[in-house]
C-alpha cells in the first residue's frame, strides 16, 4: 500500500483488471495471476488474443507461466535487482518516455545536499541510527530495530513567490534540463548503475539474455503508441523489503510513462474478496477509515487541532483531511462531538507503537494479552510462526471465535502435542453465516464496491457478523451506561443506529447493513435527529470541517448519495469502463491518475491510447471514466504558488494527491527503509548480499528469542530456498470442507526439483519433512521438471522448494501448515511478514509427531492454572495481570 | 440441431471450476481424497461421478533450454457425444438415447444397471455409479432445483456428462461452459462452433502456434464429436485414443468369421464322421 500510495498518492490498485485486456505487454510478476485471480485472469487472455505479449517471472513455472508468452526464472527474494536492472536499462541506454517523466514526474527536483546513497555509505542511506555490529538489522533480542532520520531525504529548495502576493513561500528547486547532478533522475542513474544485466544474472539466476528480451519487450511497448501493464501480489509485498519492491516498480512505470494511461498502470492484484475493504474501512491498528492516521500517543497529537496539523498537507487533495476527520468522528459520536469537545477527538484511542498481527502474537505468547475476538480468521493454521500463534492462544483468559467452522484457531486446545487439561482459557465459539446468507458489501481489488443481498437464512444458530457486532454494541452500551469512567465515554456516546425497517429482519433483530453503509456514504447532520432521517451527501466534496456532516468513510463517500438508491447495487455493465457496474473509490472513478492519459496540453498521448482528455469546446475533461482532475480546470492552467489544495498545482500535475502533484520517482521520507529501492536480501537467505556489504534491510523488525529462531543466513544446514504459495482449488479451512473441492487438492505437497529429489532419494509421491530452526512439516514430494536450480554467482547453485499455504490439520483435505516454519520477521512500512522467501532444509521420511502435554513445553505453570482455581480474571487475586 | 462443447485447450488455465461447476449443479459426490502426485491431477479419469476431468500433462524443457519452453498442457475432457455413440449401440435397455439436442443421454431411471456401456466407449468415458456412493450421510436433495426428478442420479446406474440437459431445455448454459473464466469451453450450435473452432486454428497458425481440431472431419467409425477439443500435441499426449473405434464395428468381420468357422467346422465335421 505505501509502495504505491507514496509514489502516486492512493495506497490501491491504480487501474481495473478489464483495461488489462488494452494492454500491449503485460509483466506479471510477484503474483501467479492465473491461480489465484483466474476470473480476472481473464482480461488477460483477451490482451493476448488482441496481440499482446504476456511476461512470467516467478521462481516456479506455475499456471501462469504455461499460458504466458515469455517466462523467465527467478531466486525468490531478488525481486529489487530484477527491477532495478531494468531501470539502469532504461536509462542508460535513453529508452525511458522522456516527455511523460519530465512533465509528471519529480525526475527535475534537486535533492539536497546532505542526502547520502547507497552507493556512498555501502549500503545504507544517510541518517540510519543505531549502526548494527553484524550487519543484520537491530538490536539482537530487542524491539528497537536500527532506524532511519530521514530529514536528509528533503529536496533543496528554494522561495518564490506567493500567487496572492503576500511574501514568498519553499518550493522544491528543479532543473528542468535535467542536467543537475543532484536532481532526482540523475540521482535514480548513480543508484541503480550498478543493477546490471550481469549483477541481475549473479544474484537471481535469470539469464541475461531473457532479461534483455524482457527489457526490450518494455520498452517497445511504452510511449506514445503502446503501454504495458504491472500485475502483482504478495509474491512482491511478502518481504521485509515488500514495500520497496513495489517502489521498484513503481519507479519503472513512472520511467515508462504508463502511469493513468489504458493498458497501463499497476494493478495490484488483493486476494479474498473483500480485502480492499478490510484496509479502506481498516482492520489495520493504524488507520482510521479512509486511509486517515490513527491518533498516536508517540506523536505530539493530544488535541485535535494538533493531529490535524500533523495529518494535513497544505497542498494537494489531501488539504481536505479535516473535513474527513470531523466527519468520521460526527459518524462515530453524533450529537456529543461538538467543536467545543473537538467533536468528542480524544475519545479515540490512541496506538503506543505496532499493534500489528506479529507483535501482538509474541505479546500473547508473553501473557500480556487477555482477551482474543478472532472473526474469520485462522491464525492457528495460516498464521506465521504458526506453532507459536497456537501456544499463545495458550495464554489468553478468554477467546471468542466467530466463524462458520471449527477452524485450526476454535479447535486449538484439542491439537497435536496440546494437553487440554493444562489449558485455562475460556473459549467462545459463535457460529457465523456465510457470505450468501448476510446482506452487505465487498470492495475488490478494482476498489470496485458490489452489493449482495441474503439468498437464505443462515443454519442453526449461526448469524451475520453484523448482528454479532451489533448485538455486542447495545450489551456494551448498556452495561456501560451509568458508568462515570473516563474510558467508558466513547462507548456511551456512540451512535448505534442501525436497526431494521424491515419486519422480517427486525424480528430476527438482524441490524439492517443499508443503514451501516449509509452512515459510511454520510449524511448531513441535523442535531436531535437519527441518521437514518437526515439526508445523504452526494460525495466527499460535500463534507465539512465544522460539525455540519457525517461519514464513516470519507473515500467511499457517494456510493449512496440518497436514501433510495445504493450505487453498489449498479449492474449494467459495458465493455469499457462500466460505470453502471458498482461503486468504484473514489466518486466511482475506475482508472487513477488517468489526467496522466492527455500530454501536458490536454491532448491525448496517442489517438490509439486516448482516454481522459480535455474537451475544449465544452471547456471540461471527457472520456470514458471520471476525470482523476477537477473536472473544469483547463490543462495550461498556471500553479499558484502557496495556495491551498488543488490551486497550488498546475493544470498538467496529475497527481493530484501528492503534495506536488507529480508522480515521486524520489520518495522525500515518507518511507522508513529508503527513498529509493535497495536490494537487500531476505533474513533467511542462502547467500551473502553481492549488492552491498549490508546483507538485510537495516531497519526490518524481528524477534530473536528461543521460540522464533531465523536460520542463520548462508546455513549449511538450511541450503534451500523455500517459496510459498496458494493453490486456485484451495483457500483454507473453508474450502477443505467443501468436498468438491477437498478432491482436487487433497493432500498437502513440496514441489521439488528432479535433481534435488535424486540427491535425497526422494521419488514423486514419497514423504519428505522440511525442516527450519521453528519447525518441521511433512508434504508428498511433487517432484517436477516445472522446479529448476539456478545458478548464482560465485558459481553457487540454489535450489527452490514450494509449498502451498492452503492446508492444516483439519477437513477433508489435510495437511501441515506451512506457516510452522516460517518465524516473525517484518517490514518496518505496513509490518507485513516474510512469507515468500524462507531457508530450509529437507529429508526423505515421515516427521516425528508430538504427544499429548508436549508441544510448548516452556509454557509457566501460572498460565496453565484452569479457570476456578488462581486465575478468575485477576479479579479475584493469583496469577495472571490484572 | 445440434449442441456441443468447442473445448479451446489454449484457452485453459487449469482451474478446475468447469469440474466443480459440474459436481455442484448435478450434485455428485466427491470421489475420494487420495493424492496421486499426477502433477496437478488428483482426479485421473471421467466416471460415474465426474463428468468433467481437467487434464496436466507436463512437458518440461530440457535443462540446456531456457525455461520458458517448457509446456504445461492443460485439458478439461469430458464426454464426447459421439455422432455414432459406442455406449448407444451397446446399451440393451434403450436407456441411452440421442435427446432433442443431438446429444447422448442416459435416462437414469431405465439403465439397469449392466455397464455394457462401460467397455464400448471407446474414450472410458462413462461408468457406473457405486452404490456406496449414496449411503447414508449424503444426501443430494432435488428441491430447489429446477429440473424433474428423472434427471437426478442414482447409485447402480451408468453415469456421464448430460450436456446439462435439464439446463439446456430451460435455454440456460451447461454449468462447465458457464462457469469458466476464459471461454475456454464454449456451448453452441455444433456447426457454428466448427466453423468458429476452423477460425481458431488459422489464427493460432498465424501466430506460430500449431494446433489442430480432434473430432472433427475425421474419418472415425464413432464420426465427428460434438463435444470436440482444439489441442496442440498428438491425441495420446492427452491419453485420447489416436483413433476411437465404434466396437460395433468389428461385428461384420465377428459374424464373417464365426459364420467362416461354422462352415469349416460343418466340413470337418463331416470329414470326420462320414460313413466310411
Amino acid at each position: 500500500m505505501p509502495g504505491l500510495g507514496t509514489s502516486f498518492g492512493r495506497g490501491g490498485a491504480t487501474t481495473y483488471v478489464q483495461d488489462l485486456q488494452n494492454a500491449d505487454c503485460i509483466l506479471i510478476e510477484g503474483s501467479n495471476f492465473a491461480e489465484c485471480h483466474p476470473v480476472a485472469f481473464r482480461f488477460v487472455m483477451k490482451a493476448k488474443e488482441r496481440g499482446a505479449k504476456i511476461i512470467h517471472v516467478d521462481p516456479r513455472y506455475t499456471r501462469t507461466s504455461a499460458v504466458a508468452d515469455l517466462y523467465a526464472p527467478i531466486r525468490s527474494g531478488t525481486d529489487i535487482v530484477f527491477l532495478g536492472a531494468l531501470i539502469g536499462w532504461l536509462l542508460e541506454n535513453e529508452r525511458y518516455f522522456k516527455e511523460y517523466v519530465v512533465a509528471y514526474t519529480n525526475a527535475s527536483f534537486i535533492v539536497g545536499e546532505a542526502f547520502g546513497d547507497t552507493e556512498d555509505l555501502d549500503g545504507l542511506f544517510s541518517g540510519f541510527i543505531d549502526v548494527p555490529a553484524d550487519g543484520r538489522g537491530g538490536a539482537s533480542g530487542g524491539p528497537a530495530p536500527g532506524t532511519y532520520d530521514v530529514s536528509s531525504w528533503q529536496f533543496e529548495t528554494e522561495q518564490v513567490a506567493r500567487a496572492d502576493g503576500n511574501g514568498t513561500v519553499a518550493v522544491p528547486k528543479r532543473d528542468e534540463t535535467l542536467a543537475h547532478p543532484r536532481c532526482v533522475i540523475n540521482v535514480l542513474r548513480r543508484h541503480f548503475a550498478r543493477y546490471t544485466p550481469e549483477l541481475l544474472e549473479d544474484v537471481c539466476g535469470t539469464p541475461r539474455e531473457t532479461f534483455l528480451e524482457i527489457a526490450n519487450l518494455l520498452a517497445d511497448n511504452s510511449g506514445r503508441e503502446r503501454t504495458t501493464a504491472f500485475a502483482y501480489a504478495v509474491g512482491w509485498t511478502q518481504h521485509t523489503v515488500g514495500v520497496q519492491y513495489i517502489r521498484t516498480a513503481a519507479i519503472l512505470q513512472m520511467l515508462l510513462g504508463n502511469m493513468g494511461r489504458p493498458g497501463g498502470g499497476i494493478m495490484a492484484l488483493r486476494g479474498h474478496a473483500n480485502i480492499q475493504g478490510a484496509t479502506d474501512i481498516p482492520t489495520l491498528y493504524d488507520l482510521l477509515p479512509g486511509y486517515l492516521p490513527m491518533p498516536s500517543a508517540l506523536r505530539e497529537e493530544q488535541t485535535l487541532a494538533q493531529y490535524l496539523k500533523n495529518a494535513t498537507k497544505p497542498t494537494g487533495w489531501w488539504s481536505n483531511t479535516p473535513k474527513y476527520v470531523v466527519s468520521l468522528l460526527k459518524a462515530y459520536y453524533g450529537d456529543a462531538a461538538t467543536p467545543e469537545n473537538d467533536f468528542c477527538y480524544d475519545y479515540l484511542p490512541q496506538i503506543v507503537g505496532d499493534h500489528s498481527t506479529l507483535p501482538t502474537q509474541i505479546a500473547m505468547k508473553d501473557g500480556n494479552v487477555k482477551g482474543y475476538f478472532v472473526i474469520g480468521q485462522n491464525p492457528a493454521s495460516s498464521g506465521l510462526n504458526a506453532e507459536l500463534a497456537r501456544a499463545a492462544l495458550e495464554r489468553l483468559e478468554w477467546m471468542v471465535v466467530v466463524d462458520a467452522y471449527e477452524t485450526e484457531t476454535a479447535a486449538f486446545w484439542r491439537r497435536e502435542g496440546a494437553d487440554p487439561a493444562r489449558i485455562g482459557t475460556e473459549l467462545f465459539f459463535i457460529p457465523s453465516a456465510v457470505v450468501l446468507e448476510k446482506d452487505g458489501s465487498m470492495t475488490n481489488t478494482n476498489r470496485l464496491l458490489q452489493w449482495h443481498d441474503r439468498a437464505l437464512e443462515p443454519a442453526g444458530d449461526a448469524r451475520s457478523d453484523l448482528y454479532i457486532i451489533h448485538q455486542l454494541g447495545l450489551r456494551l452500551k448498556k452495561l456501560y451506561a451509568a458508568s462515570t469512567d473516563q474510558k467508558d465515554r466513547g462507548l456511551r456516546a456512540l451512535v448505534w443506529d442501525y436497526t431494521s425497517e424491515d419486519p422480517h429482519e427486525r424480528a430476527l433483530e438482524e441490524p439492517s447493513a443499508l443503514k451501516v453503509l449509509n452512515e459510511i456514504s454520510g449524511y448531513l447532520v441535523e442535531p436531535g435527529k437519527a441518521p437514518s432521517e437526515c439526508a445523504q451527501v452526494a460525495g466527499f466534496a460535500q463534507l465539512k470541517d465544522d460539525g455540519s456532516t457525517a461519514s464513516g468513510c470519507w473515500i467511499y463517500s457517494g456510493v449512496t448519495p440518497d436514501k433510495q438508491t445504493n450505487r453498489a447495487r449498479n449492474r449494467k455493465g459495458d465493455d469499457v469502463a462500466a460505470l453502471d457496474w458498482g461503486f468504484a473509490w473514489p466518486a466511482n472513478r475506475r482508472m487513477l491518475y488517468n489526467r496522466a492519459s492527455a500530454d501536458p496540453a490536454g491532448k491525448p498521448w496517442s489517438e490509439r491510447k486516448k482516454y481522459i482528455y480535455w474537451d475544449e469546446a465544452a471547456r471540461k475533461w471527457a472520456g470514458p471514466d471520471v476525470p482523476d482532475f477537477p473536472v473544469d480546470k483547463p490543462p495550461g492552467a498556471a500553479a499558484k504558488p502557496g495556495a491551498g489544495g488543488l490551486d497550488a498545482h498546475s493544470g498538467s500535475d496529475p497527481f493530484i494527491m501528492q503534495a506536488e502533484g507529480r508522480a515521486q520517482l524520489f520518495v522525500a521520507g515518507a518511507l522508513k527503509d529508503g527513498p529509493l529501492p535497495a536490494h537487500y536480501e531476505p533474513l533467511e537467505s542462502v547467500v551473502r548480499n553481492l549488492v552491498y556489504r549490508q546483507q538485510s534491510n537495516p531497519t526490518l523488525r524481528q524477534w530473536d528469542r528461543d521460540d522464533n529462531r531465523y536460520n542463520p543466513p548462508q546455513s549449511p544446514d538450511f541450503p534451500y530456498v523455500l517459496t510459498t504459495y496458494r493453490l486456485t482449488e484451495q483457500s483454507g479451512i473453508m474450502t477443505r470442507y467443501v468436498p468438491w473441492l477437498a478432491e482436487l487438492q487433497p493432500a498437502l505437497f513440496a514441489e521439488i526439483d528432479p535433481e534435488l529429489a535424486v540427491a535425497k532419494f526422494v521419488r514423486n509421491g514419497d514423504w519428505v519433512t522440511i525442516s527450519t530452526l521453528v519447525g518441521e512439516l511433512e508434504a508428498r514430494a511433487l517432484v517436477s521438471g516445472r522446479m529448476r536450480p539456478l545458478r548464482l554467482g560465485k558459481g553457487q547453485r540454489v535450489h527452490q522448494i514450494g509449498i502451498p499455504y492452503n492446508y492444516g490439520p483439519l477437513g477433508h483435505s489435510s495437511g501441515d501448515a506451512v506457516g510452522d516454519l516460517v518465524s516473525l520477521a517484518m517490514d518496518p512500512n505496513v509490518s507485513i511478514h516474510e512469507a515468500k522467501t524462507i531457508s530450509c532444509n529437507l529429508r526423505a521420511g515421515r516427521r516425528a509427531s508430538y504427544r499429548s502435554g508436549e508441544v510448548d513445553r516452556d509454557v509457566p505453570p501460572e498460565q496453565r492454572t484452569l479457570r476456578g482455581e488462581a486465575r478468575a480474571h485477576g479479579r479475584d487475586g493469583g496469577g495472571g495481570p490484572s | 440441431m445440434a449442441n456441443g462443447f468447442f473445448t479451446d485447450t489454449t484457452l485453459c488455465i487449469g482451474c478446475k471450476a468447469c469440474e466443480v461447476a459440474c459436481k455442484q449443479w448435478n450434485q455428485l459426490p466427491a470421489d475420494g481424497y487420495e493424492f496421486t502426485g499426477n502433477s496437478y491431477d488428483n482426479t485421473v479419469a471421467l466416471g460415474g461421478t465426474t463428468w468433467r476431468h481437467v487434464a496436466f500433462i507436463e512437458q518440461a524443457a530440457p535443462l540446456d533450454r531456457p525455461p520458458t519452453e517448457n509446456k504445461w498442457l492443460m485439458m478439461s475432457d469430458v464426454c464426447k457425444h459421439c455422432t455414432y455413440a459406442g455406449c448407444l449401440e451397446a446399451c440393451p435397455t434403450g436407456a441411452i438415447v440421442r435427446n432433442e439436442f443431438d446429444d447422448v443421454y442416459i435416462q437414469p431411471d431405465v439403465c439397469n444397471g449392466c455397464g455394457y456401456c462401460v467397455p464400448s466407449c471407446p474414450f472410458g468415458v462413462v461408468d457406473l455409479i457405486a452404490h456406496a456412493d449414496y449411503t447414508e450421510g449424503r444426501k443430494f436433495e432435488s428441491d430447489g432445483r429446477s429440473h424433474d426428478d428423472a434427471t437426478q442420479t442414482a447409485g447402480g446406474v451408468a453415469g456421464k456428462c448430460t450436456l446439462c440437459y435439464d439446463r439446456q431445455k430451460v435455454g440456460f448454459t451447461p454449468a462447465c461452459a458457464k462457469a469458466c473464466p476464459t471461454e475456454s469451453i464454449q456451448f453452441g450450435d455444433v456447426d457454428e462452433l466448427r466453423a468458429r473452432a476452423k477460425r481458431r486454428v488459422a489464427q493460432l497458425e498465424a501466430r506460430g502456434v500449431h494446433s489442430y481440431l480432434y473430432g472433427v472431419g475425421e474419418d472415425w467409425s464413432v464420426g465427428d464429436l460434438n463435444a470436440f477439443f482444439l489441442l496442440t500435441d498428438r491425441p495420446g499426449a492427452y491419453n485420447l485414443p489416436e483413433r476411437p473405434v465404434l466396437p460395433s464395428t468389428h461385428q461384420p468381420a465377428g459374424y464373417t468369421s464365426a459364420a467362416l468357422a461354422a462352415a469349416a467346422l460343418a466340413l470337418a465335421g463331416f470329414a470326420i464322421f462320414r460313413r466310411a
